[in-house]
């Protein structure tokens, strides 16, 4: 018992906890920004520690190979964030767009939300990790509506519906993952922790596993943001603050994919079960052919780059699906890379649509040249989640394709084709904003760039150099994804 | 004895599905209401007699917390917010009642030839309960499907939870229920908030506020 009260991931839910119950008091914005800041920064090293203490196994939380992963993925932009967000606010506050009050709750809420996810993620039985995933999903509701507008209400009940029908299918389906294993393991909390459902996997009635991951493939699908139940992706990212968009697309999506691939790995492990990976190689593929020629038609600089998130979310699921080594291989890296690539994204995009006074694409031209710190921050960004070399992406989206040449060339082609539809439409976009006669600026705002610059410097040296160290890791996680 | 408590929790989760099709038909704001309360009695007498089959006291609190909650709180809520915004009080129902009541019927078909034969090695309990279930879950998505009126989806959502409640306690001695119908509960205490206190009216097409009165930004 002592040893479970030191383990490092409690600090992981406890840090933020406390934090959020700290600002919920705390009426100076300026100081719950850096109580904000200091606390995702101390869970993100607690998050590193991991790293080196390993395997965790408490009776609610546990640590192993594949959640460690993305814990420390999302304690890094979690924190990255945190120090975007406090520049971000700051210039909210001085245009009157948020009150005192909203921001007292923004900030409380960003720590519930960390809060939430690392309890997912971490969570060691299928019952909490729901709860933990349904917390996550309300407070985004909340972050999303929290301009009071019209146009952020209606986004955030459009979430907050669709969000809720996800939610609630994907417990129907955790229920019969526990009637499934009820008869091998006995009543009670065995049925629910994730190490015994794996070890005894094999012996589940594979009739009623296959019938559950449907469920649960729809409803935490909903939360990935997969089509053709991505709706309410597109709104909420567009119209909460830009922070939550950032961790909505590099944080969020990636738990709910967490979710998806233990149930996967679930149903692998049970021979008799239909093998998941077709299913979200088809949910896969449909987002991100329909998510490439959505991004045509955008005039809003948020939507576009929701959008693309859905597109990458689909190549995430899409190489899950493929399965093998080298492909989850490639699926973890994209992840990886999409989540940092995608926050910076959303950083520069933030101050930029602060700076013009609007989101709309046709409204902003010439940024190089009025903000070059920015102007060249979003091409650079923006060329990385296309996919240009030397930066990650290229490099994991290159392993997508090529494995999947390997294994099922025939999946490939379609793959491709929504790469290069996605890829003319970014870069035709991101031509109109960055280049040409500079439009007018509304204001200034004290940009901090270290976020975005160090999102783009991680970027940079995955797609040179991939220390050893990290491959084997990535390779003993692609191993145990089956 | 063992047969009766089988019939027993047959009767009460059937009914259930009963009170779903009332649901499904009902196009008066006002009736939908009640019957959604008297839905929430069924789910209650369902999971308090799972309860006491199973031996199992803290279905009781789950039991308790469907009667305060679902079928007093809400509905006296909702009887309010439709009396404050004055909402029609009737909601068109989208494709008509006769195919929505066919498509109702096809469901049921659905979840029976889809659970029976998955749970065929699962107790008897959780066997019928889950394809009752189902068929509860499936009706609500076609409610919140064929409904524009907020009130009338939330009530379509709330009648689907019903069906996950009633599915987990019918599983035998399954962790969590409690917790789970808290934090449900907690789901749906935010939605009628959300309505009552931003005023909407229709699914996404009109938030209706106060103090704002702006035109839309982009076309969508």
């Amino acid at each position: 018992m002592n040893s479970e009260m030191l383990m490092v991931s409690n600090a992981l839910v406890a840090i933020p906890a406390v934090a959020a119950a700290a600002l919920v008091v705390q009426t100076d914005y300026r100081r719950a920004a850096q109580i904000n800041l200091a606390a995702s920064g101390v869970t993100f090293l607690f998050a590193l520690a991991l790293l080196f203490k390993g395997h965790e196994d408490g009776s609610f939380l546990f640590v192993d190979d594949l959640n460690i992963v993305f814990v420390v993925l999302s304690t890094l932009v979690g924190f990255t964030t945190s120090i975007f967000s406090a520049s971000y606010i700051q210039h909210e506050i001085d245009t009157g767009r948020l009150s005192l009050g909203n921001l007292r709750f923004y900030h409380a809420t960003y720590q519930v939300l960390l809060c939430a996810m690392n309890l997912a993620l971490l969570a060691s039985n299928i019952g909490l990790m729901w709860v933990s995933l349904e917390v996550a999903t309300l407070t985004t509701v909340l972050m999303v509506g929290v301009y009071r507008t019209r146009e952020s209400l209606e986004a955030a009940w459009k979430y907050f519906i669709l969000g809720s029908v996800g939610i609630a299918l994907a417990l129907f389906g955790t229920i019969l993952v526990y009637i499934a294993a009820e008869p091998v393991l006995g009543e009670g909390y065995d049925s629910m922790v994730w190490s015994t459902l794996m070890a005894h996997a094999p012996d589940f009635s594979a009739r009623l596993l296959n019938v559950a991951f449907v469920f649960l493939m729809l409803g935490y699908g909903t939360k990935v943001g997969l089509a053709p139940m991505h709706a309410w992706l597109p709104d909420a990212h567009a119209e909460g603050p830009t922070p939550i968009s950032a961790v909505l697309s590099g944080l969020l999506l990636n738990v709910a994919l967490y979710a998806v691939l233990r149930f996967k790995m679930l149903l692998t492990a049970n021979a008799a079960a239909v093998t998941p990976g077709p299913m979200m190689i088809a949910l896969g593929l449909a987002s991100v052919i329909f998510a490439a020629f959505m991004l045509y038609k955008r005039d809003d600089i948020k939507r576009l780059f929701a959008y693309s998130s859905i597109e990458h979310m689909g190549i995430i699921a899409f190489a899950f699906g493929v399965g093998g080594p080298v492909a989850n291989f490639a699926g973890l890296l994209h992840m990886t890379m999409h989540s940092l690539t995608k926050s910076a994204i959303f950083f520069s995009v933030g101050h930029i649509a602060q700076v013009k006074g609007t989101q709309k694409i046709s409204e902003i031209r010439g940024l190089t040249q009025s903000h070059p710190a920015l102007g060249w921050g979003l091409v650079i960004s923006v060329m990385a989640i296309c996919g240009m070399p030397p930066l990650g992406v290229f490099m994991s989206e290159f392993l997508v394709v090529s494995s999947t040449f390997a294994r099922q060339p025939w999946l490939a082609v379609p793959l491709v084709f929504g790469l290069l539809v996605a890829f003319g439409a970014l870069l035709l976009r991101l031509i109109g904003l960055a280049f040409g006669e500079p439009t007018k600026s509304v204001g200034e705002v004290q940009a901090s760039t270290v976020p975005l610059v160090v999102h783009l410097a991680i970027v940079l040296l995955a797609g040179l150099y991939l220390p050893a160290y990290l491959v084997t890791w990535f390779q003993n996680v692609a191993r145990l994804l089956g | 004895m063992e047969h009766l408590n089988l019939d027993v929790a047959q009767l009460l989760a059937g009914s259930l599905v009963l009170v779903s099709f009332m649901l499904l038909y009902q196009d008066r704001l006002s009736g939908l209401i009640n019957i959604f309360a008297l839905h929430a009695v069924a789910l209650t007498l369902s999971v308090a007699w799972q309860a006491y089959v199973q031996h199992a006291p803290h279905l009781y609190v789950t039991a308790g917390i469907a009667l305060i909650f679902k079928a007093t709180i809400i509905p006296v809520a909702l009887r309010r917010i439709v009396k404050q915004l004055r909402i029609h009080r009737t909601v068109e129902i989208v494709g008509g009642i006769g195919p929505t009541m066919f498509l109702g019927m096809f469901l049921v078909a659905l979840s029976l030839v889809v659970m029976l034969p998955a749970t065929a090695s699962a107790d008897p309990f959780a066997r019928e309960d889950l394809a009752f279930a189902l068929a509860i879950v499936l009706l609500g998505l076609l409610m919140m499907v064929t409904r524009r009126n907020a009130v009338s989806q939330i009530i379509g959502f709330m009648s689907l939870e019903n069906g996950l409640i009633l599915a987990a306690a019918g599983a035998d001695g399954m962790p969590l229920v409690v917790e789970i119908s808290v934090a449900l509960s907690v789901l749906v205490a935010f939605i009628v908030i959300g309505i009552f206190l931003f005023r909407i009216r229709e699914r996404f097409d009109t938030v209706d506020l106060f103090e704002l009165d702006r035109v839309r930004g982009e076309k969508r």
